[in-house]
């Protein structure tokens, strides 16, 4: 990606679909040629395969909240604590994912109402350093399930994350205790907890809070799991299952309630919040 | 008999020059007494010093020396009238992960380990220390009942990882990780845990969710390993000594974070050297952590605990 594409993408979809090198995209799915503008307008849905592509908050907030939602400030976090450096210092590396992102790290949250029901939505994405699990994330996480105790209503996070971001070392491993201490918070306020697990979710994101929700919502064939395909096949030495760590795997092993299509989640996140939705003593 | 790491060579070498010393010499030769007795003061000399200077990449070998005391000798050196107690009620039983009813210096606890084995044919048993999903619900099980009967819960961790296989993912290792921490930071009972050799990520923080957390000195603890940090950040294999250094994964590392609390001192050249030694400083440190905590009201003592890993990465 050059340096100029990089800015243009920063700005969010509106430049983007008017320029000619993002005219059309490929579905990953079944290879066809999408017009963007009709892709994105379809949900960034394959039209033909159902390919369900990767979506950022904006895009998120945007199809699942109301109009006329807020988002939250970015969590305050020391930056660079290790002071790590790979072949790149981490601090640099911040920098790039910033200068090409809309966000300043992996987990952005808004207030806002599903179809009337108020709700604290968390995204991570993708695209933000593989959505890693760092520090910023795990504060973020915290800070919205406190937002959301202070609103008393629930909080849904859509997951995206290879897992934990490792240029934060331990204090990255630490976030998987934080943000569960916040999940018991929100559970001793009576609140609900919903997790809508998207492609791609593993490694310690999924070994923590992306496997606690109250209800747990799968996007169709979001890969989810533990453990990365190439180490257990290192360690199996075999070929893996078909549809190995797919959603509709997790559905068919019992580890997800339902895997709902993304034109249906709307209408899902609103049912599910009103069913949970705490009732007076009478 | 000890199995010399790469580092230690020169140790090695003058502990081979000693024995051959012993061999050769007769009891009356006082010319060789006084050589032997010359060069075991510098080999003594010398371990203190290399131990005393060990990178985190060296550590990492210490910390995963074959012969180091695993769960099922600390039991043995630290603990009486253990029960073991076996099954997560929904699968199966996973010996990855040892635990049960035990006394410590007379005090009741639930105590639960990860064991990696010592043999080929106890690693195959023990899976290596690397725990299925039946493993962790299993400790949930544990916990849960140490917080019913009041028992307070000690945990020695000690594993490369919880187990990447297909049959893991099959019956929700992930959920299994995720609840086990939520398991821990819920016992209304004082927790501790010590990383003994290797704290390996998600199937480490599982059992160390804790009040507090103690390291002993050469152990590590880390997100991912030095290997596999190497391998996805520097794309090659070779740069894990660096990866262990960047990452920050010794017990000395982990208190200046505020991580961990404690960092218990090892026999000069490590826990292996001296076993029971390292296990005589281990429990007095667990013992005055358990002291301390089971002075706290439960109320309080939860609310610490939360406190404690909320605090990790606030400004
Ligand atoms: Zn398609």
């Amino acid at each position: 990606m050059s340096w100029l594409s990089k800015v243009r993408n920063s700005l969010g979809g509106l430049t983007k679909r008017d320029t000619p090198d993002n005219l059309w995209t490929k579905c990953p799915g079944c290879g066809e040629m999408l017009f963007t503008r009709e892709f994105e307008d379809n949900l960034s849905v394959c039209p033909r395969c159902q390919f369900h592509g990767r979506i950022g908050a904006q895009a998120r907030f945007d199809q699942l909240l109301d109009a006329g939602y807020a988002v939250l400030p970015a969590a305050r976090v020391p930056e660079n604590p290790l002071n790590f450096r790979d072949s790149k210092k981490y601090s640099d590396r911040l920098k790039i994912a910033r200068a090409a992102n809309p966000f300043p790290d992996a987990l952005t949250n808004a207030l806002g109402t599903v179809e009337g029901r108020k709700v604290v939505l968390g995204v991570q994405d993708f695209a933000f350093m593989g959505g890693s699990m760092g520090m910023a994330v795990g504060e973020a996480f915290v800070e919205a399930v406190e937002r959301a105790i202070a609103e008393d209503c629930g909080y849904v996070i859509c997951t995206a994350a290879g897992g934990a971001r490792m240029q934060e070392g331990i204090l990255s491993l630490m976030q998987m205790p934080k943000a569960t201490v916040a999940i018991r918070r929100l559970a001793r306020a009576g609140l609900p907890y919903i997790v809508v697990l998207t492609d791609p979710t593993t490694g310690g994101v999924t070994a923590s809070y992306a496997m606690l929700g109250d209800v747990q919502i799968a996007e169709p064939g979001a890969l989810i799991g533990f453990a990365g395909q190439r180490v257990i096949q290192d360690t199996i030495r075999e070929k893996l299952p078909d549809g190995f760590q797919r959603a509709e795997y997790l559905h068919a092993h019992g580890m997800v309630d339902m895997v709902v299509h993304r034109k249906d989640l709307k209408g899902t996140l609103a049912s599910l919040l009103e069913y949970l939705e705490r009732k007076e003593v009478a | 008999m000890i199995s010399f790491l790469e580092f230690e060579k020169p140790i090695a070498a003058l502990e081979a020059r000693i024995a051959e010393l012993r061999t050769t010499a007769s009891d009356s030769d006082l010319d060789i007494a006084g050589e032997i007795s010359r060069l075991e003061k510098k080999s003594a000399g010398m371990l203190a010093a290399t131990y005393a200077k060990l990178t985190p990449w060296q550590k990492t070998q210490v910390a995963r020396h074959p012969q180091r005391p695993h769960f099922v000798d600390y039991l043995r050196m630290g603990f009486t009238d253990f029960i073991p107690l076996g099954g997560d009620r929904l699968y199966g039983e996973d010996a990855a992960i040892i635990g049960g009813f035990a006394r410590l210096n007379g005090r009741r606890v639930m105590v639960m380990g990860h064991e990696k084995g010592h043999d080929t044919a106890t690693r195959i048993k023990h899976n290596f220390g690397m725990a299925k999903p039946e493993g962790y619900r299993k400790a949930i099980r544990l916990m849960e009942m140490a917080g019913k009967f009041g028992l307070p819960v000690v945990t020695l961790v000690d594993t490369a990882g919880a187990f990447p296989g297909v049959e893991a993912e099959e019956r929700g290792q992930a959920e299994a990780i995720a609840r086990s921490i939520e398991a821990c930071l819920a016992v209304p009972v004082p927790i501790v845990s010590a990383i003994v050799g290797e704290g390996g990520s998600g199937g480490a923080v599982a059992l160390a969710a804790a009040d507090r957390v103690l390291m002993l000195e050469h152990s590590i603890y880390s997100v991912i390993s030095p290997e596999g940090a190497s391998s996805i950040l520097w794309r090659t294999p070779d740069k894990a000594p660096d990866a262990a250094e960047a990452m920050k994964v010794t017990a000395q590392d982990l208190l200046s974070l505020n991580v961990i609390e404690r960092v218990v001192p090892e026999p000069a050249g490590g826990a292996h050297r001296d076993a029971p030694a390292a296990a005589q400083a281990l429990f007095g440190a667990i013992e005055q952590e358990l002291d301390a905590l089971s002075a706290l009201p439960a109320g309080d003592l939860l609310a610490r605990r939360e406190e404690r890993f909320l605090a990790i990465g606030r400004a």
